[in-house]
C-alpha cells in the first residue's frame, strides 16, 4: 500500500482506525473521505452492486457537520466523520428500507433504527443502503429482488449473504465500515468469503429496534469491517442497553477496544482454545481447512493452547434452526399485509376485492420463492399436529446445543472453527438448491440459537481457488471482548506471515466508470 | 446413528407432503401461489422436510425447551408519555389513506 510521491493519497484504503486518526489531526476533512468513497462507489458498483440506494446529499451534509465541529474543538467521539454504509434491514428515516424485497420497494421509514440512530449520533456519515438477500433469507445475496451482489474477489461468485452488500463494499473499499445482521450467519460467512472481518455480538448485546425482524430469538446487528480493531470501535458505538428493546441486556458492554489493542500485543499465554470436533473435516473444502490449520498454528506460536473438544448436538444445529427460522418468520413476516405500508396489489379480474384477497395477491407478488419457502415451512412447522414433533423438539435441541456450548466453556476460553466450509461459490450454483445453500451455515447457526459472540476474521486464501478462506472464533455470552483479543492477536500473525492486509490482493475493479444501480 | 453437519439430507425419514397441502399452507399463510409455484415448491418442501426430519426424537422429554438464549422474563418500563409518530408519519408509507386514517379494501363478506 505505498502510495507514491505523485500521486495523491487513497482515503478509500485506509481502515477506520486510520481515517480517525487523520481526522484528529486535520490531515484530512470529512467531507473530502466521503466523497472519496462516493466516487469510489460511482466506479465501482457497477460491477459490484453491493449498494442498493447511495445517498450522497446526505452523507456530504453529515460530513460538512462533522467538519464543523471537529473545527469547533468538539467531536462528537473517535469515529466522527468516518463514513458507513448500513444493510437495507435496519430502518433510516428519510432513506429507503427494502430488506431487498419488492415488497418493501419505495417503503421510506419515518423512524430510525437505534443502530442507524447511535450511528449518527456518533457522527458517521451514511453513505447508503446495502444489498442483502430478501428479508435476509439466503447465504449468497442473490436472493435480493434487485439483483445480486458480486464478490470483488471475483464478480462470476457470490459475496456470501445475507449480507453480502455489506461485505462487499467494504472489501471492495467502498466503505471503511459497514453495519450487517446475522440470524444464522449473515455477516460471519459474507465475511468469510470476502476476506473481511464480521462480528455477531453477544444476543441482547447490540439493540434491534428498528431492525426488520426475521427471527426475533436469533437476529443481532454488528460490524462489518476490514480490521479487528475497526470491528471493535463500530461496536462500542452500536452497542449497549437500549429500552426500546426488550431483549436488551442492561449491562455495561466489555472494553472492546482495548481488548483489540491488547490482542494485538501478540502474546495469548495461558489462553485455552477449544477446536470443535463437529465443525471441520467431512464437508469442508481442503484449502479452507489448511488455512484453518495454520491459524491454530499461529495461535499455538502466541502462547495459546489448543485442545480439541466436542460438542456432539451441532450435528442437529441446521435441522433445529431451519425449524426454529422459518416459524419465527413466518409469523414475522405476516406483518406485511398490503394494509398499513408496503406494497398494496389488487387481484385481476375481482370487483371490490376483500382485504384477504388482496392480501393473498400482494404477498405473491411482493415476496420472492425463498421467502415464500421459509413462510410455507414455518407455517407447517407450527401447524397443531406437527407443533411438538418439529417446532417443540427444534427448541429441545436448541437447549442442547446451549448445554454443549456451557461444557465447552467451562473447558476453554474460546471456541474456533472454519467459518464456511467452503470459499464462495459460482453465481448461480446453488440458487435453486436450498439444502445446499442452507449448508453453508453449518458452522455459524450454533452461536445463533445459543446467543453467544462469535467473530470471522481471514484466515488467507485457499491454494485451489485462490479465494478467502474465514476463521471463526466463539465466546461465551457478554464475553465478546474475548474475541477481539483473539482476532487481534491471530491478525497480526497473520498480516506479518501475510506481509500486509490480504484485501491488499483483491483484484482492481475500476474497469470502466458506472453509475451505481 | 453417527452424523456430521454435513449429512442433513441423509436421514432417510419419509415426509409426505402432498401440492394439496401445500396449497393448503400456502391459504394459512395468505399467499395466492400459482399452479406453477406450487408445481416448483411442493417438491422443493418435501426435501427440506426430510432433511430437518432428523431431529425428531433427538431430545428426550426430560429436555426443556428454549425459546429464547437469554433467559429475560418480562421487561417493564414507566408508564409516562414519550415522543412518538405523528398521524401524518405514520401514515406516510400507507398505500391509501382517508381522514388521518389508513384505509383498507373491504374486511366483510357481502352476507355479512
Amino acid at each position: 500500500m505505498s502510495a507514491s510521491t505523485s500521486t495523491p493519497v487513497d482515503w478509500t484504503r485506509r481502515t477506520a482506525a486510520e481515517l480517525a486518526d487523520a481526522l484528529a489531526v486535520g490531515e484530512v476533512t470529512s467531507v473530502e473521505l466521503t466523497q472519496a468513497h462516493l466516487d469510489r462507489i460511482a466506479a465501482v458498483d457497477g460491477d459490484v452492486h453491493a449498494f442498493l440506494h447511495v445517498d450522497t446529499d446526505g452523507a456530504l451534509a453529515a460530513a460538512a457537520a462533522a467538519d464543523e465541529r471537529r473545527r469547533g474543538g468538539e467531536p462528537r467521539g473517535r469515529l466522527d466523520g468516518v463514513p458507513i454504509a448500513v444493510k437495507d434491514v435496519l430502518a433510516t428515516r428519510g432513506l429507503p428500507t427494502t430488506c431487498g424485497s419488492k415488497i418493501l420497494e419505495g417503503w421510506v421509514p419515518p423512524y430510525d433504527a437505534t443502530v442507524v440512530a447511535r450511528l449518527r449520533a456518533a457522527g458517521l456519515p451514511l453513505l447508503g443502503k446495502t444489498n442483502m438477500d430478501e428479508f435476509a433469507m439466503g447465504s449468497s445475496t442473490e436472493h435480493s429482488a434487485y439483483g445480486p451482489t458480486h464478490n470483488p474477489w471475483d464478480l462470476d461468485r457470490i459475496p456470501g449473504g445475507s449480507g453480502g452488500g455489506s461485505a462487499a463494499a467494504v472489501a471492495a473499499f467502498e466503505a471503511p465500515l459497514a453495519i450487517g445482521t446475522d440470524t444464522g450467519g449473515s455477516i460471519r460467512q459474507p465475511g468469510a468469503v470476502t476476506g473481511t472481518v464480521g462480528v455477531k455480538p453477544t444476543y441482547g448485546g447490540v439493540s434491534r429496534y428498528g431492525l426488520v425482524a426475521l427471527a426475533n430469538s436469533l437476529d443481532q446487528a454488528g460490524p462489518v469491517t476490514r480490521t479487528v480493531l475497526d470491528s471493535a470501535l463500530l461496536h462500542e458505538v452500536i452497542g449497549g442497553h437500549d429500552p426500546r428493546d426488550s431483549t436488551s441486556i442492561d449491562e455495561p458492554l466489555p472494553a472492546l477496544v482495548d481488548a483489540a489493542r491488547k490482542g494485538t500485543d501478540g502474546d495469548l499465554s495461558g489462553l485455552r482454545v477449544g477446536v470443535i470436533a463437529e465443525l471441520s473435516g467431512k464437508g469442508y473444502q481442503a484449502g479452507v481447512l489448511a488455512r484453518f490449520s495454520e491459524s491454530l498454528d499461529l495461535l499455538r506460536a502466541a502462547g495459546a493452547e489448543v485442545v480439541e473438544v466436542s460438542c456432539p448436538n451441532f450435528v442437529h444445529a441446521l435441522a433445529a434452526y431451519y425449524l426454529i427460522l422459518p416459524a419465527e418468520a413466518s409469523s414475522n413476516l405476516a406483518k406485511f399485509d398490503a394494509m398499513r405500508y408496503g406494497l398494496r396489489v389488487l387481484p385481476d379480474g375481482v370487483e371490490s376485492p376483500s382485504a384477504e384477497e388482496v392480501m393473498r395477491a400482494s404477498r405473491d407478488a411482493g415476496f420472492g420463492d425463498e421467502v415464500k419457502r421459509r413462510i410455507i415451512l414455518g407455517t407447517y412447522a407450527l401447524s397443531s399436529g406437527y407443533y411438538e414433533a418439529y417446532y417443540g423438539t427444534a427448541q429441545k435441541v436448541r437447549t442442547l446445543i446451549s448445554r454443549d456450548f456451557e461444557a465447552a466453556f467451562a473447558q476453554v476460553d474460546v471456541l474456533v472453527s472454519p467459518t464456511a466450509p467452503t470459499t464462495a461459490f459460482k453465481l448461480g450454483e446453488k440458487l435453486d438448491d436450498p439444502i445446499a445453500m442452507y449448508l453453508n451455515d453449518l458452522a455459524t447457526i450454533p452461536a445463533n440459537l445459543a446467543g453467544v459472540p462469535g467473530m470471522s476474521l481471514p484466515s488467507g486464501l485457499a491454494d485451489e481457488d485462490g479465494l478467502p478462506a474465514g476463521f471463526q472464533i466463539l465466546a461465551p455470552a457478554l464475553a465478546d471482548d474475548r474475541l477481539y483479543r483473539v482476532g487481534a492477536a491471530l491478525e497480526a500473525a497473520l498480516l506479518a506471515k501475510w506481509g500486509g492486509p490480504l484485501l491488499d490482493r483483491v483484484p482492481e475493479l475500476s474497469r470502466n466508470e458506472r453509475a451505481p444501480r | 446413528m453417527p452424523q456430521t453437519p454435513g449429512s442433513i439430507g441423509s436421514s432417510g425419514a419419509r415426509v409426505e407432503i402432498t401440492r394439496d397441502e401445500v396449497a393448503h399452507l400456502a391459504d394459512l399463510a395468505r399467499i395466492e401461489l400459482s399452479d406453477a409455484e406450487l408445481d416448483h415448491l411442493a417438491p422443493q418442501l418435501r426435501v427440506i422436510l426430510e432433511s430437518v426430519a432428523s431431529i425428531t426424537g433427538v431430545a428426550g422429554d426430560d429436555v426443556p425447551h428454549t425459546s429464547h438464549a437469554i433467559g429475560l422474563t418480562n421487561v417493564f418500563r414507566d408508564d409516562v408519555v414519550a415522543p412518538c409518530l405523528t398521524a401524518e408519519e405514520a401514515l406516510s408509507g400507507a398505500p391509501a389513506q382517508e381522514q388521518q386514517r389508513f384505509s383498507v379494501p373491504r374486511i366483510l363478506g357481502d352476507e355479512q
